[in-house]
């Protein structure tokens, strides 16, 4: 199927800004469902709020757009009472980590099989530009006027410690690899994350002098590395991109099915 | 397997906003960003058809068309 | 196995048993007193039904995920008390704005904040009724005995298929815990309105937001034949998000008459005494047990005192507190807050001058003996 096929055209052109990192995630995403062979009948997409949950509105899956932080609540309640639904959440990065950081790790606590994809533009894009807890110390935003403060956290380091049995991470820079990393983690039976740093040069670009959208995204290029290389060790600043973890565990809506059995048994 | 063959670059002039996204990243030179701000195949007999402008265009405005 | 079933239980089994009566098929909830025994009872019930039981990580994912679970099909519920309804509020918006049945138990304590988490409490009725951002209507329905809290919790899920919205069981912490008996009805003898599903074939447009004539909306089970968006934004019949001020309008419009409209439908009460009745209680939950009591003590003395006890709190029904109390010379509302219904039957009624509030705010049930105390008060004979 064509590009065409998997979106709702009379959206089109879409709203975000030009050169927005959402949009390349938008278009990976696309390519890895059409690469993958799936049925857009068998696909749901639960979004939060934010420029980033805006991409659910675009494709013509199964898409609810629900509340800020909460999309992986509400996915959990449709993936018990459908578990053969693949079901994709796509998050900014407040959305993911700020307000919604408990639903993260119990979700991947629970390694319920949904694919968590983190849109990191380190900032409140949708807001206007206020810092996220990814932004950094030392970075500027528009309530961060004389340097951030707050320390970020790693998503990948996040994701791994609380029990996510895929995690990965990629850049809108990175858009074949993007692409691959999407399809591994649909693919994966449990919790997934993928990280994909997104540019937002509007705000996080501007602000912290970054440049316009590719300038935005070369600096990705330069700023990263692949996992376990070389480069690395040399220069510890670099960000890993590509897969930290890969894992079998029991998946939550199987367990569940043995609860069901456990229970008409002992009654 | 032989490399497909540029056929025409397929731009939306519609849903281009032009960033530059494509034009920038392009290994042969082969977009540029005309003055109406929309993305142009200013040098189409370079093109090797490799796609990148395609998949890292964040509106889905250019579609490499090959033979 | 059509056979009636007695049992003696606490309100929180009598509410568990008629939600599973009624269809439930997916809860979602997080442990707080004096709720606690409904997702504790649930754990054991539900699969045993096939259904699927979920502590979540707090009340907000709780919401959440049952609003997702509704939205494939299923009839869910949520159980909880002041605290976590607290924080329950934007996503019970979320269900009246994307028009997505569940139900919702508080069983009220005392508040503000964690209050008084063992003790009973009327006071979230207003919470109940406003507790969510912006213009909206809610059903929320309360009982005073668990043969009430049976069905009137089976008329919350029947109500929340019929008119597609969330349903608050606002239940308080003596109904919740007192010990007494309960027949479970035989199937089919109450009634139970199940999913209003679209007849639209797969691959033929379907709108997921356009009311049938009869005001009904039909629903696709959401990851079936239909593609549909949903939104807690204002939306258009395919549920696409819209600022188009015809289409706010409309939305919020139907949202709000769906329910008004219907408020005589929504409407369940009990009335005790009334026909001749020149002093009426109006009270509702574990208070109007009080109430009745004095009631029945004073009739046969041969008082003309009657009750009416709601268990439709929201939509208000205002016409038939009027009505019932229209040759009333003393109305007293019996209930444990500061006067919240109490404002709701004053407007009601002709004489708002002729109600009184008997109430008590210490997290203590109120007794026979503290509305003897009160009606003494009122009539001007002291304590
Ligand atoms: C409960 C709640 N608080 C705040 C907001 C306002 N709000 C909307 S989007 C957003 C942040 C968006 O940032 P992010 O999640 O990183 O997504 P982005 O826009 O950057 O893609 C905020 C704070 C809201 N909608 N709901
Ligand atoms: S504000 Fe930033 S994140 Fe939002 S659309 Fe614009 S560039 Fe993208
Ligand atoms: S990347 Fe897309 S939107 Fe940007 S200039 Fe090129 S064609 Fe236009
Ligand atoms: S296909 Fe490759 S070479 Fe051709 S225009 Fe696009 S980026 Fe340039
Ligand atoms: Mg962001």
């Amino acid at each position: 199927m064509a590009i065409k096929d998997y979106i709702r055209e009379r959206f089109f052109p879409q709203m975000w800004c030009p050169g927005c990192g959402h949009g390349i995630i938008l278009n990976g995403l696309i390519k890895a469902v059409e690469e993958l062979g799936l049925n857009k009948n068998d696909i749901v997409m639960v979004s939060g709020i934010g420029c980033s949950a805006r991409i659910s509105g675009y494709l013509d899956f199964h898409t609810m757009h629900t509340l800020h932080g909460r999309a992986l609540a509400f996915a959990t309640g449709i993936k018990m009472s459908r578990p053969e639904l693949n079901v994709l959440v796509p998050m900014g990065d407040g959305d993911a980590l700020a307000i919604g950081g408990n639903h993260f790790i119990h979700a991947a606590r629970r390694n319920i099989d949904m694919t968590a994809i983190v849109m990191n533009n380190r900032v409140y894009g949708m807001t206007g530009g206020q810092y996220s807890p990814l932004s950094g110390y030392g970075t500027l935003a528009t309530t961060a006027p004389y340097t951030n403060i707050d320390h970020p956290f790693d998503v990948v380091d996040l994701a791994v410690a609380v029990g996510a049995t895929f995690v990965a991470r990629s850049t809108t820079y990175h858009i074949r690899q993007l692409t691959d990393l999407i399809k591994k983690a649909i693919t994966h039976k449990g919790f997934s994350v993928v990280e994909i740093l997104s540019q937002c040069p509007t705000y996080y670009g501007r602000k912290n002098k970054e440049g316009n959208a590719y300038e935005m995204m070369e600096l990705m290029k330069q700023t990263t590395t692949p996992v376990g290389s070389e480069a690395k060790k040399q220069n510890h600043d670099l960000i890993e991109t590509g897969v930290f973890v890969e894992t079998d565990k029991p998946e939550y809506c199987t367990e569940y099915d043995k609860i069901i059995e456990r229970a008409k048994k002992d009654n | 397997m032989p490399k497909a063959k540029l056929k025409e670059h397929k731009i939306n002039r519609r849903w281009c906003k032009g960033c530059g996204i494509c034009a920038h990243f392009c290994p042969k030179n082969v977009l540029e960003i005309d003055k109406d701000e929309k993305a142009v195949a200013a040098r189409p007999e370079d093109c090797i058809a490799c796609r990148l402008c395609e998949l890292r265009c964040p509106d889905l405005a250019i579609e490499i068309i090959t033979e | 196995m059509n056979e009636k079933i007695i049992k003696f239980v606490q309100g929180n089994e009598a509410c568990v048993e008629a939600a599973i009566y009624a269809g439930l098929g997916f809860f979602a909830g997080y442990p707080i007193t004096p709720s606690t025994e409904i997702a504790e009872l649930l754990s054991v019930r539900l699969p045993q039904t096939g259904g699927k039981f979920l502590q979540m990580e707090d009340e907000i994912a709780s919401i959440c995920a049952i609003i997702g679970a509704s939205l494939t099909g299923n009839k869910v519920m949520t159980a909880t008390s002041g605290p976590g309804f607290s924080l329950m509020q934007e996503a019970l918006g979320y269900a009246v704005m994307a028009e997505i049945p569940c139900v919702i138990v508080n069983v009220q304590r005392g508040g503000p904040s964690t209050g008084n988490p063992t003790h009973v409490s009327q006071g979230d009725i207003n919470q109940a009724r406003w507790g969510t951002h912006g213009d909206h209507s809610i059903i929320v329905l309360t009982a005073s005995n668990h043969q009430d809290v049976f069905s009137i919790t089976v008329d919350a899920f029947n109500m929340a298929e019929m008119y597609r919205t969330p349903v608050i069981l606002l239940f308080d912490e003596v109904v919740a815990h007192l010990r007494e008996g309960l027949t479970i009805p035989e199937k089919g003898a109450l009634d139970i309105v199940d999913r209003l599903k679209t007849s639209v074939k797969r691959g033929v447009d379907f709108h997921p937001y356009l009311p049938r004539e009869d005001g009904r909306l039909p629903m696709s089970d959401f990851g079936g034949i239909h593609r549909y968006n949903v939104t807690g934004l204002f939306h258009d019949m395919w549920g696409f998000p819209s600022s188009d001020p015809k289409v706010v309008h409309g939305l919020l419009r139907h949202l709000v008459d769906k329910i008004e409209n219907n408020v005589y439908d929504i409407s369940r009460y009990k009335e005790y005494f009334l026909e001749d009745a020149r002093t009426i209680f109006v009270s509702y939950g574990s208070s109007a047990r009080s109430a009745l009591h004095v009631v029945k003590n004073r009739r046969a003395r041969g008082e003309r005192i009657g009750l009416l006890e709601l268990q439709t709190l929201w939509p208000f029904p205002a016409g038939i507190v009027r009505e019932k109390c229209s040759e009333a010379q003393c109305i007293i509302v019996v209930e444990m807050n500061m006067g919240q219904v109490l404002q709701q039957v004053k407007t009601a009624v002709d004489n708002p001058d002729k109600v009184f509030l008997a109430n008590r705010i210490d997290g203590e049930l109120i007794t026979p003996t503290d509305i003897r105390n009160i009606m003494r008060l009122i009539q001007g004979r002291g304590v």
